[in-house]
C-alpha cells in the first residue's frame, strides 16, 4: 500500500543530508555502546515533541527507498498518530508501507513490541519520551550521567525494593528498567513489561530515539537484556488473565475495551496485525462473528 | 586540483548515502558480517568502501585524520571537495583512515570520556583482504561466534578492556566492509 | 473510540478540513492578509520570531495566520520551517552600540549622552479600552523631529570608564550553537543566553519576577534598554570583506546589579544581559534578570535554591515548543500502559483483600 506520492519539495526522508549524517553517527555510537544514551542535536520536526520526533528522526536517517515501513502506536497500525507518521514518510520518502509485521523491513513503534517474532532483516525504532531510566529518581541530568559513568544503580534497586516492602511486589508495569549486556541500565520506552523479554537476543536491530531529550540509544541484535529484579522477587512478564475475544490468542498482550456502561467489556489483542492474521487463518474468539461461507 | 578531485562522489547523495548507511549500520551492528558498499570512486589508494564510508559519515563537522599513504594530495583534495572535513592529527580525530600499520599506535585515538564514551574515534582500516577467517568474535550483535581476518588481536583486546570507552573500527577492502565495535570480544583462534 | 477503529486516515483528513474552515471564520468578514498581521500585530510577530529563532516578519505573520493566533503553535511552525533551511553563512556579531535607536531609556541616570528616547511605548498610556479603534479610521501622523546623527553610547560603557561595573571583555571564541548541538550541562553563559532568548516569554518573565520577590534576588536596575535597528554583516569570501545583507530590529537590555567586592577587592556593580529579536522589551528585561541570577557561581555568590539560579531547571524547561509538545502528548493514546497499570492495581488489590480476609 502507498499512502501518497512523494513530495519533491523536500529532501529524501525530509531531513537534510548533514542532519542525517549527524544522526547516523549517533546511531553507530549507540550500537557500539549498547544501552548508552548518545546525545544528538535533535531537530524541530513538523510534528510536536512528545509525538515521536525522536523515532521519526531515527527512521528518517535509516530509511532507504526499498524499505517497507510499518508504523504502530499501542500495537495498532490504525491509531491516528501511527497513521500520521506513516503518511509523513510515504510523502517525504516515497517508501512502501505495510501493516504486516513479517513483511516490514523497518517498524516504528510507540509503546509495543509486535507479537510476531522479528527477523534479522528488520529494524525496530522506538519512540522514547524520557530516555533516562533514573530520571524520576534523580531529576538532574548532571547527576544521572555521573551515576551511569560509575555504574551506580543502587538508587534504582532501592526504588524497586521499596515497592516490594510496600506492595509485596515490584509496582512498575511499563517502562520497566533493564540492564544491557551487564553494563548500562536502560529505559526500554513505555512498553508494558510483558514485552520486556522480547528485547533480549532479538535478531533485529533495535534503535531508540528521544527527540525532545536529544538522545539516541540502541540494542544490536543478540544483545543480552535483563529486566531488573531480585532473587526472591523475580521479574514476571504479566498481562490480563484473559484470551483475545476476537482471535482466541492466549499469549498476546490484550487491550480491555469497555462495551457498555453496565460493566460489559471485552479483551482484544493490542497487536492488530497479529490478531487480524490469526482471524484470517480461522482462529476465533468468544465474540467473533461465526465463520461464513465467504470472506469475513 | 585535477579533474579526479571533482568526480567520484555520490551521483544521488540522499539515496546512495541512505543505502550505504544501512550497510554500515548492519556491519557495525553485526560485527564480522561483511557487507558491500557502492557508489563512490575515490582516488588511489582509497578503496571504494572507504570512500563511500567517508561520504556517508563525515562532513565539515567531523575532524578527520589521514594516515600513511592515505595522506596524499589527491585524497586531501578529494576530501576537501566532497566532504569538507578538517584534517587533524590523530588525537583530535573523530574519524581516521589508513592501513592498520599506518594507524599505529592506535592508542593515539580518542576513546571517549567516562561520562561521554560516544566521543571516541571511528577508525576506517584499509585491508588487503577481508574474509571470515581469523580471530573469533563474540559479544553484542553476534548470535554465537563469528570470525574475521583482523590484523591482530592484542590491540582489540586492549580496546575492549576500556569498555564502555574505546574506539570503533570499520574494515574496508575493495567494495567490502565489516565492523568491529568496542563491545566485541576478540580471541585468537 | 477514537482509536482502534478503521478510518483513522479519513478522520485526520476531515479534522484538517474542519480546522481550515474554522481558521477562516465567518466568510462574510474580510480575510486577514499576512501583510495586515505583519504591520498591525507586530508585537506578536516579534514574539514569534524571537521564540522561533528566525528573523522573518512575513513568515512569522503567515505562521500566526495559520495558527489562528496561537503564538506557541506559530513559533512551532517557524521552528519546523527553520530546520529545513541550509546554513549559508554566519554573520559578524551585530554592533548594538551603532544601533539606530527608536527607543532608548536608562533608569539609572536622569539624563545622559544620546538622551532618553521614549519611542513607541505603552508605558504611559492609560489602559482604557479605546472604542475609537472599534471603528475603522485613519490615525493622524505622529509629530516628527529631525534626528541627530550623534552616537548613542551604551550606558554601561560610561560606567565602565570608571571601573564601577565589571568589565565585559570581548570574547572571540566560537560560541556553542543550541540549534546544532545537543544541550550540554553545565552550560557556558553564551549557551544560556541562547536558550533564554528563544525561551518562552511567560516562563522567562515568571523566573525574572521570582528573583525580584527574593528567590535569588540580584537588585537589578535597568541600566539601559534600547530598541532599534542594527546592520547584519556577512563575510563574502570571494570579495574578501564583509557586506551588509540587511537590518534586523533588536531589543537590548543591560541591567546594573548588586555589587561584589571586599575590603581588598574594590566594589563593583555586576551585569545582566538581554537581547531579543524585534521590539520585545518585556522579554529583554526578563532575560537580563534571569541571566544575572544564573551567574551566581561565576560571581562567587551562594546558591540559595532559588529556581532562577538553577541552570538545569531553567534551561531544560524554558523552551515552549518542547514543553507544549510533551505536555500535549499525554492526550495521545496510552491505553497499553494504562492496561498494564490496571492489571497491576487489580492484582495488588486482590492480594491485599485476600490478606485482609485471611486475617479475619
Amino acid at each position: 500500500m502507498n499512502d501518497a506520492t512523494p513530495e519533491p519539495a523536500y529532501n529524501f526522508a525530509y531531513l537534510d543530508e548533514q542532519t542525517k549524517r549527524m544522526i547516523r553517527r549517533a546511531i553507530l555510537k549507540g550500537i557500539a555502546v549498547p544501552g548508552y544514551q548518545v546525545p544528538f542535536a535533535s531537530r524541530e520536526m513538523p510534528m510536536p515533541y512528545g509525538w515521536g520526533t525522536g523515532g521519526v528522526q531515527v527512521t528518517a536517517a535509516c530509511l532507504v527507498p526499498e524499505d517497507r515501513l510499518k508504523v504502530i502506536d499501542q500495537g495498532a497500525d490504525d491509531t491516528t498518530n501511527a497513521v500520521s507518521i506513516r503518511r509523513f514518510f510515504a510523502r517525504t520518502a516515497g517508501v512502501a508501507t505495510t501493516t504486516r509485521t513479517a513483511d516490514a523491513t523497518l517498524i516504528q513503534t510507540r509503546h509495543r513490541i509486535p507479537e510476531t517474532p522479528l527477523h534479522a532483516g528488520q529494524i525496530l525504532v522506538y519512540q522514547v519520551p524520557i530516555p533516562e531510566p533514573l530520571r524520576f529518581l534523580e531529576p538532574r541530568e548532571t547527576e544521572t550521567r555521573k551515576m551511569h559513568e560509575l555504574e551506580e544503580y543502587g538508587l534504582m534497586h532501592v526504588k524497586l525494593y521499596e515497592d516490594i516492602a510496600r506492595h509485596g511486589q515490584i509496582a512498575t508495569s511499563y517502562a520497566y528498567p533493564v540492564k544491557v549486556s551487564g553494563r548500562y541500565v536502560m529505559d526500554p520506552s513505555p512498553i508494558p513489561k510483558f514485552d520486556n523479554p522480547k528485547l533480549s537476543d532479538s535478531p533485529a536491530i533495535q534503535l531508540f530515539g528521544a527527540g525532545r531529550e536529544q538522545r539516541i540509544y540502541a540494542l544490536p541484535p543478540y544483545t543480552k537484556v535483563v529486566s531488573l529484579d531480585f532473587d526472591d522477587h523475580p521479574f514476571t512478564a504479566s498481562k490480563a488473565a484473559h484470551v483475545c475475544d476476537l482471535c482466541g490468542a492466549r499469549a498476546s498482550y490484550l487491550d480491555e475495551v469497555i462495551t457498555d456502561d453496565l460493566g460489559g467489556r471485552m479483551f482484544v489483542c493490542s497487536d492488530t496485525d497479529f490478531c487480524t492474521d490469526r482471524q484470517a487463518h480461522g482462529k476465533r474468539g468468544r465474540l467473533s462473528a461465526p465463520i461464513s461461507g465467504g470472506a469475513a | 586540483m585535477n579533474t579526479h578531485t571533482l568526480s567520484g562522489g555520490f551521483a544521488d547523495a540522499p539515496i546512495q548515502s541512505a543505502q550505504a548507511f544501512r550497510a554500515i549500520l548492519d556491519a557495525m551492528a553485526r560485527p564480522g558480517k561483511i557487507m558491500a558498499l557502492h557508489g563512490a570512486a575515490p582516488p588511489a589508494p582509497l578503496s571504494m568502501a572507504a570512500g563511500v564510508a567517508l561520504l556517508t559519515l563525515t562532513d565539515a563537522t567531523t575532524p578527520l585524520h589521514l594516515a600513511g599513504a592515505a595522506d596524499c594530495a589527491p585524497v586531501r583534495d578529494w576530501v576537501a571537495f566532497h566532504i569538507g572535513a578538517r584534517l587533524v592529527k590523530a588525537g583530535d580525530a573523530a574519524f581516521a583512515l589508513g592501513t592498520w600499520a599506518a594507524l599505529q599506535p592506535v592508542t593515539r585515538f580518542a576513546t571517549g570520556l567516562p561520562d561521554y564514551p560516544d566521543r571516541s574515534a571511528t577508525l576506517i582500516v584499509e585491508m588487503d583482504r577481508l574474509t571470515n577467517h581469523g580471530p573469533t568474535l563474540t559479544g553484542p550483535g553476534i548470535e554465537t561466534a563469528t570470525w574475521l581476518s583482523l590484523p591482530e588481536t592484542a590491540a582489540f583486546r586492549a580496546n575492549r578492556a576500556l569498555f564502555p570507552m574505546g574506539f570503533d573500527c570499520l574494515f574496508t577492502c575493495g567494495s567490502r566492509i565489516a565492523g568491529l565495535p568496542r563491545s566485541t570480544k576478540v580471541e585468537a583462534l | 473510540m477514537y482509536v482502534a477503529v478503521k478510518g483513522g486516515e479519513r478522520a485526520i483528513d476531515n479534522a484538517h478540513a474542519w480546522l481550515a474552515e474554522e481558521r477562516r471564520g465567518d466568510p462574510s468578514v474580510p480575510e486577514l492578509s499576512v501583510a495586515q498581521i505583519r504591520e498591525q500585530m507586530r508585537l506578536a510577530v516579534n514574539r514569534v520570531m524571537a521564540e522561533g529563532s528566525l528573523f522573518d516578519p512575513d513568515l512569522a505573520a503567515l505562521a500566526i495566520k495559520q495558527s489562528r493566533g496561537d503564538l506557541i503553535e506559530a513559533v512551532f511552525l517557524l521552528r519546523a520551517y527553520r530546520t529545513t533551511l541550509p546554513r549559508l553563512a554566519s554573520s559578524h556579531p551585530v554592533d548594538t552600540g551603532a544601533m539606530a535607536v527608536d527607543r532608548r531609556i536608562s533608569a539609572t541616570f536622569k539624563d545622559l549622552p544620546g538622551g532618553q528616547v521614549l519611542g513607541p511605548t505603552f508605558d504611559y498610556t492609560h489602559r482604557l479600552l479605546d472604542f475609537k479603534l472599534a471603528a475603522e479610521g485613519t490615525v493622524p501622523p505622529a509629530p516628527q523631529t529631525a534626528t541627530t546623527a550623534a552616537p548613542v553610547p551604551h550606558v554601561m560603557d560610561i560606567l565602565n570608564r570608571d571601573g564601577l561595573i565589571e568589565a565585559a571583555t570581548p570574547d572571540n571564541t566560537l560560541p556553542p550553537d543550541l540549534t546544532r548541538e545537543p544541550m550540554e550541562l553545565p552550560a557556558a553563559r553564551a549557551l544560556r543566553l541562547q536558550a533564554i532568548t528563544r525561551g518562552d516569554e511567560g516562563f522567562i518573565l515568571s523566573m525574572a519576577y521570582s528573583t525580584q520577590r527574593g528567590y535569588g534576588r540580584t537588585h537589578a536596575f535597568v541600566g539601559e534598554l534600547r530598541i532599534g535597528h542594527v546592520a547584519v554583516e556577512v563575510d563574502i569570501p570571494e570579495l574578501g570583506f564583509a557586506v551588509e545583507i540587511g537590518e534586523i530590529e533588536l531589543s537590548e537590555c543591560e541591567t546594573v546589579n548588586q555589587f561584589s567586592g571586599s575590603r581588598t577587592q574594590p566594589a563593583q556593580f555586576t551585569r545582566g544581559y538581554g537581547l531579543v529579536f524585534g521590539q520585545s522589551e518585556r522579554k529583554a528585561i526578563a532575560m537580563s534578570l534571569v541571566d544575572r541570577a544564573l551567574r551566581w557561581q561565576e560571581l562567587g555568590e551562594d546558591f540559595t535554591g532559588a529556581p532562577a539560579q538553577d541552570e538545569e531547571f531553567v534551561l531544560m524547561h524554558a523552551d515552549n515548543v518542547q514543553a507544549t509538545g510533551f505536555l500535549e502528548h499525554i492526550k495521545l493514546p496510552h491505553y497499553v500502559d494504562f492496561q498494564a497499570e490496571l492489571e497491576l492495581v487489580r492484582r495488588l488489590r486482590a492480594d491485599a483483600i485476600a490478606l485482609q480476609e485471611a486475617a479475619e
